[in-house]
């Protein structure tokens, strides 16, 4: 929903990154207000996943230049940890195992740092047990994940369930979805995406990093973005991803080479 | 033959050895006479033996033990099991019946002592009693074997299913003492349980030094199926030093989970061997210590026949100037085809100081087999660690909480779940770095 007075939550301003020596971003320009929801689509190592990443903080990304803004405040002065007790969400691409950690320890652990880092009281684990359950609900899942470890063993589709849920609890100001829908069969994506969209307000925001015009069918993004080679080449209204459906990359990507050769010449 | 001097704790047991009465069962007699004669014979390991290359006996050497008087009494409520149907203790290697709880057993479940089983069913047990642990080359096993004068039996027949676990507590608490409790465990065709082997301090002996020398023995009949849990949980200044030789029939299961917390210096041998066709392996470790402690696990998977299946994990959470040694040996004989065995050592080093050494040895034979096996030694993994920082977890807080699922992995496959909880407690207080 696209409100032209509506806050600022995100503002990226010539970012670029590194993994390895490697420059990745070359310059993205990205402002996300409260309410919207952004789709960012691209080929295979055009930089999406780089971006979700290093918003986040992953410690192999090295920024090399540029500002990213959370409500204002100075992004990369925060530790990873801080970025989430500050509002930003990363729903993971691999959702990571870790075999000996329950969910619901891991759940309410992180909802309790969360809670404390934005000034707000604790829930003690019978508050928390009731809390969560009411939050499942909403993702289809079954109060046994409670009891497991985290991610370990579960489906792909179990896993993306439980990064929404993770969502959920945390209510962040920005999420950041890393194909989210990849390696879910039409259920899953159902259950995925109608949670996410129950999670949605005028007071939060969204970006979708996705392969596919599938997830958008189901969550409707106010902005197409597609990023190509470390750059956002072209941005559009959902029609764009639509189009991208049809004709696929390579005629943007024809006129952006053309486009900078001209500018070069 | 041997000019090696004779060190002081193998003077003392086998000295102790000589002097015990003689059985009623000439058989046994026999056994133990033999193990005499090895544990005479043979001389004490040093690094240059292969198997003992990365483990130190100083602190054993060092030590003056003497036998074990009978035990004192001793509070046994910290260590009690709750879901435990049927409890031995044993107080310094002797069997003290007012602290163990015989409890109502299922129908073709014997859990005893050796003494009262060799009298009432001697047949249960001479079949296999000091025949599938070898003391020929092996000095420890040889001195307990020699010294053998009580221990645990526990005896499923055919078919028989406890469905509570059975709990062996061995508790140390006499300083400078050496004891060598044995084990007898032998579950028939188509039987199923679960066993605690349980060794402890009591308070008496916490900050002094004392020797265990165990040794048990299990045999699992065809279909028959075991799950064995075991504890060492000794004082911070002790030796322990133990074997478990497990032989598998066809189609047989064994499970077993060994946690070792304690000592100052330990020694696990694990040696299954699979003699019959089809036959099922889980074997899980784990090895928390830290300060001066060294925790050394050498395990042999040894497969005779075909079709059978090993899965190995085991893992060393290492602090201060601690030191873990893990040696895995597989060794899959002509006739073992389609033998398919996975062994995992994962290693966590917490300090600067800390030490492991790892070391796999495969000895395949056979043309047709599965044998994976992997070592990983290091510092916790990063994408565990991102993950829960990016949830609003702060770094310490995070990293502690990935040492202890580390050491939880192996804690949680323990199918008792009072133990669990114990033992979860237990790995959070060694793993949180503050």
């Amino acid at each position: 929903m696209i409100n032209s007075n509506a806050r600022t939550l995100l503002d990226i301003r010539g970012l670029t990154a590194t993994v390895a020596g490697v420059t990745i971003l070359k310059g993205i320009d990205l402002t996300v207000r409260a309410g919207e929801v952004h789709a960012i689509m691209g080929p295979n190592g055009s930089g999406k996943s780089t971006l979700a990443k290093v918003l986040a903080g992953h410690p192999a990304y090295e920024v090399t230049g540029g500002t990213v803004l959370l409500e204002g405040k100075d992004l990369f002065a925060l530790a990873a940890e801080d970025r989430a007790r500050a509002g930003l969400f990363l729903g993971f691409q691999y959702p990571v195992e870790i075999p000996g950690v329950s969910n619901s320890s891991f759940l309410r652990l992180s909802y309790n740092t969360v809670q404390t880092g934005r000034g707000r009281d604790e829930l003690d684990p019978l508050e928390f047990d009731d809390y969560v359950r009411e939050k499942m609900k909403l993702l289809e899942m079954s109060p046994e994940f409670l009891d497991r470890s985290v991610n370990d063993g579960f489906s792909g589709g179990e896993k993306k369930r439980n990064e929404i849920l993770q969502m959920a609890i945390l209510e962040p100001r920005v999420s950041i979805l890393d194909e989210t829908d990849s390696g879910l069969d039409i259920d899953a994506l159902r259950i995925v995406a109608g949670g996410v969209n129950k999670l949605l307000s005028a007071d939060n925001a969204c970006v979708l990093v996705t392969h596919y015009q599938r997830l958008l069918n189901y969550i409707t993004p106010d902005y197409v973005h597609v990023m190509e080679s470390g750059r956002i080449i072209k941005t559009g209204d959902k029609a764009l991803a639509l189009e991208l459906e049809s004709r696929g990359y390579d005629w943007l990507l024809d006129g952006g080479t053309s486009a900078s050769a001209k500018a070069a010449a | 033959m041997s000019a090696a001097v004779m060190h002081p704790f193998v003077e003392a047991l086998v000295a102790g050895g000589r002097t015990l009465p003689a059985s009623t069962a000439s058989w046994l007699n026999t056994r133990r006479a033999a193990a005499l004669e090895r544990a005479n014979a043979l001389s004490a390991p040093t690094p240059r033996d292969e198997e003992w290359r990365f483990t130190d006996l100083a602190p054993l050497n060092r030590l003056r033990v003497v036998p074990a008087a009978a035990g004192a009494s001793v509070d046994v409520a910290p260590f009690t099991v709750s879901e435990a149907g049927v409890r031995l203790t044993f107080v310094d290697g002797v069997y003290v019946p007012a602290l163990s709880s015989p409890g109502a057993l299922a129908a073709g479940v014997t859990v005893g002592t050796l003494a009262e089983t060799l009298k009432t069913k001697p047949a249960l047990i001479e079949p296999h009693l000091a025949l599938h642990a070898g003391f020929d080359q092996q000095l420890f096993t040889a001195l307990n074997t020699a010294w053998l004068r009580d221990g645990a039996v526990v005896h499923l027949a055919k078919n028989a299913a406890p469905n509570v676990p059975l709990h062996l507590l061995y508790i140390a608490t006499q300083k400078d003492s050496a004891s060598c409790p044995r084990s007898l465990i032998v579950a028939e065709s188509g039987a199923q349980g679960t066993v605690i082997e349980d060794y402890v301090a009591s308070g008496d002996v916490a900050d002094t030094a004392y020797f265990t020398n165990a040794v048990t023995e299990i045999v699992i009949a065809p279909n028959a199926r075991l799950h064995h849990v075991r504890l060492q949980r000794e004082s911070a200044q002790a030796v322990h030093i133990a074997s478990c030789a497990v032989s598998l029939a066809k189609d047989a299961s064994y499970v077993s989970q060994s946690i070792a917390f304690g000592a100052r210096l330990s020694r696990y041998n694990l040696d299954v061997t699979h003699q019959g066709e089809g036959a099922e392996a889980v074997i899980d470790g784990l090895a928390l210590i830290s300060g001066q402690q060294c925790a050394d696990t050498h395990t042999t998977m040894d497969h005779v026949r075909p079709n059978g299946r090993c899965t190995q994990l085991h893992k060393t959470i290492v602090g201060g100037s601690a030191h873990a040694v893990f040696n895995g040996k597989v060794l899959v004989r002509k006739d073992a085809q389609l033998t398919n065995s996975a062994q995992q050592s994962r290693n966590l080093l917490l300090s600067p100081n800390a030490r492991v050494d790892t070391k796999p040895q495969l000895e395949i034979f056979a043309d047709d087999v599965k044998c994976a096996h992997g070592a990983t030694v290091g510092q916790l993994d990063a994408d565990q660690l991102f993950y829960l920082k990016s949830r609003g977890i702060a770094d310490t807080q995070a990293r502690n909480l990935l040492t202890f699922a580390f050491g939880a992995e192996i804690v949680h496959r323990i199918p008792v779940k009072s133990l669990v909880a114990r033992l979860e407690r237990a790995v959070m207080t060694q793993t949180q770095a503050g």
